[in-house]
């Protein structure tokens, strides 16, 4: 079991050991500090050039360096994000993004956990089977579904709509989330599941009034986990949209003002910006959270 | 519209949620009223019902349709045999897709170890080791669309002469005699320039990972091979390395997965142009602009092949936790 989800805890005792000793050593450790302030340059200057630009006026941009701005008197601006948010559809695409994200990780939730739940505490025919199943299944290139998908949603009239991008969502994300939610339950202790239903408590009383309190913390990693997954796909949506501009989510918004030349720095950097905020927020309020979600879903693998 | 947006967000949730609750208690209260062998058999289904039949209708269904199909021709009319496949293997553009995807799979999976793995460990032993952290942290969240836009723009190329506003290329000509490169362009330098931004996205992940493996690794070992006199570097490269070796295995075969489904990053930097195709593009080509779905089952089959091994690795990794548990 994970224990700890804090990625940025350390081991203070091995900082101890690893800082004591005299100059000789200190020496020999400047390579170590080159190494890591390199990635931390590496990893941190193109988010800090991103953030930058996208308050530039385009003159400047066009001009001189992000850098530079440091040095030049700085005249900063939101215009650009104005410009951005007033172009057709682009706010418009931010709620589109929740619209598409937000069912999408509930329904992801809520049938992962049913079915985690009857996986993890019944004995039933073909258990195994369909364990095994949604463990094959985990890491399938979504790709091989395409083409009949797009077929049978063509043919339903889903391609489009929100519901036929929710329906794929989920079923891409099931197993993961089956997969994931079930190592959480079937850790816990199966007298919690029996003494209930000891009380007279039928399995689905059971499952909503003890099991989904218990595992908060798991559906909190998956929700997590999903919302920004989904947030960020471009592939599903761009292929279950079709080139429907008012359901595009903000993936798609960016990748088309990026496709349509003649847009200036400014206006990518603030758009890119913008289409990051929502789950950089989600992410970093709930990071514990991802994590766990993460570890348990990969790390046990 | 945004108003639409919002409620239909919020109506959704609502309706799943409600339609949730409905369906399990009237379920469980109709099968109650089986008898009792008819409940005991049915009630798991109750639960594992949906997913698997999401899981079915969604993954396992159309895979098998887009094998079947990967052997026919475009509108899936007439039987061609391995004709798509051989059409894979001849065609100009998808030998450079397929050489490209290797060239992912093997420098993605090994650079986000070797970055995962440094940060993990050297972390530990500077004062500002979170903040190295949170930089490779932070770029979990952001999309690979975003990821594009950072980079084409690390990236920005000007003729020589003319200022460089790409950050990349400022650098590359403080060098004296050096001109500015065109990352993206170059095909000497452009698949390299799409695999190190989807590293830049990727690595935080290999990060955390490896940073929950070594604070499970026992203390007492290092302190013993410490006492006994053994350099950072032995103690590292013989206790620290082995001990991971399963998590370096876990990692490698994440990001393996990750760059044979590559698609966003390649989509928007360079739309598989000048060389730079990977099988994710050819086969959303294949779909929408030559609309030939045989063409593109063979693709996505190709595609499937090589995550079998991983599947089946996966499975027996189960099996044999599910036993020990």
């Amino acid at each position: 079991m994970v224990t700890h989800a804090d990625p940025i805890a350390s081991k203070d005792n091995r900082r101890v050991v690893a800082t004591s000793g005299a100059a000789g050593s200190r020496l020999r450790r400047v390579p170590v500090h080159v190494v890591v302030l390199g990635i931390t340059a590496i990893w941190s200057i193109p988010l800090l050039g991103l953030v930058v630009s996208s308050f530039r006026p385009s003159w400047a941009v066009l001009s001189s360096g992000w850098w530079e701005s440091v040095t030049l008197p700085g005249d900063y601006t939101l215009a650009n994000y104005g410009r951005v948010l007033g172009r057709d559809g682009m706010a418009l695409s931010l709620f589109n993004s929740l619209a598409i994200v937000v069912p999408a990780t509930l329904l992801t939730v809520v049938v992962g956990a049913a079915a985690a739940y009857g996986l993890a505490s019944m004995r039933f025919r073909f258990r195994g089977g369909v364990l095994l199943l949604i463990v094959a299944l985990i890491i399938v290139p979504v790709q091989i579904t395409f083409v009949p998908l797009l077929r049978a949603f063509n043919a339903l009239d889903l391609t489009g709509s929100f519901l036929g991008l929710w329906i794929v969502h989920l079923g891409y994300a099931v197993p993961f989330a089956v997969y994931l939610l079930h190592n959480f339950f079937a850790a816990i202790p199966r007298e919690l599941f029996e003494a209930a239903e000891i009380d007279g408590a039928s399995r689905s009383q059971t499952f909503f009034a003890v099991v989904l309190p218990v595992a908060r913390p798991a559906l909190a990693s998956l929700a997590i986990f999903e919302f920004v997954w989904t947030w960020n796909d471009l592939l599903i949506a761009l292929i279950f949209l079709g080139g429907f501009r008012e359901v595009a989510p903000m993936t798609i918004a960016v990748s088309q003002l990026v496709a349509s030349r003649g847009n200036g720095w400014e206006i990518l950097t603030s758009a890119a910006v913008l289409s990051v905020i929502v789950p950089m927020i989600v992410f970093l309020a709930l990071q514990r959270h991802f994590v766990r979600g993460l570890l348990a879903g990969v790390a046990k693998g | 519209m945004i108003g639409d947006r919002i409620v239909l967000m919020t109506l959704a949730a609502g309706v799943i949620l409600a339609v949730a609750y409905g369906y399990l208690r009237v379920g469980d209260r109709v099968l109650a009223g089986l008898p009792h062998a008819w409940h005991r058999r049915l009630a798991p289904w109750l639960f594992v019902g949906p997913a698997t039949a999401t899981v079915v209708l969604l993954l396992a269904v159309p895979a098998a349709f887009t094998v079947g199909w990967s052997f026919f021709d475009a509108d899936g009319e007439q039987f061609k045999g391995l004709a798509n496949y051989a059409h894979l293997i001849s065609d100009g553009v998808t030998r450079i897709a397929l050489r490209n995807t290797v060239l992912w799979v093997v420098l993605l999976p090994s650079f986000a170890v070797l970055v995962g793995l440094t940060v993990a460990v050297l972390a530990e032993r500077v004062r500002y080791g979170a903040l190295v952290k949170i930089t490779l942290f932070l770029p979990i969240a952001i999309s690979a669309v975003a990821a594009g836009v950072i980079w084409s723009f690390m990236y920005g190329y000007q003729p020589p002469g003319a200022a460089q506003t790409g950050t990349l290329n400022a650098v590359v000509t403080l060098i004296p005699s050096v001109g500015p490169i065109a990352w993206i362009i170059d095909e000497a330098t452009n698949n390299y320039a799409l695999i190190g931004a989807t590293l830049w996205t990727q690595a935080g992940f290999a990060m955390v990972i490896f940073g929950a493996a070594l604070r499970s690794l026992p203390d007492e070992l290092l302190e013993a091979a410490r006492l006994d006199g053994t350099s950072e570097w032995q103690a590292f490269r013989h206790i620290t390395l082995p001990f991971l070796r399963p998590t370096i295995v876990v990692v490698a075969t994440t990001m393996t997965v990750i760059a044979l489904k590559a698609f966003d990053i390649v989509y928007v930097m360079t739309n598989g142009n000048y060389g730079t195709d990977v099988l994710s593009t050819v086969m959303y080509r294949a779909l929408f602009t030559a609309k030939d779905n045989g063409l593109a089952g063979a693709v996505a089959t190709l595609l499937m092949i090589t995550v079998i091994p991983i599947m089946i690795f996966n499975v027996r990794q189960f099996r044999r936790n599910s036993r020990e548990a």
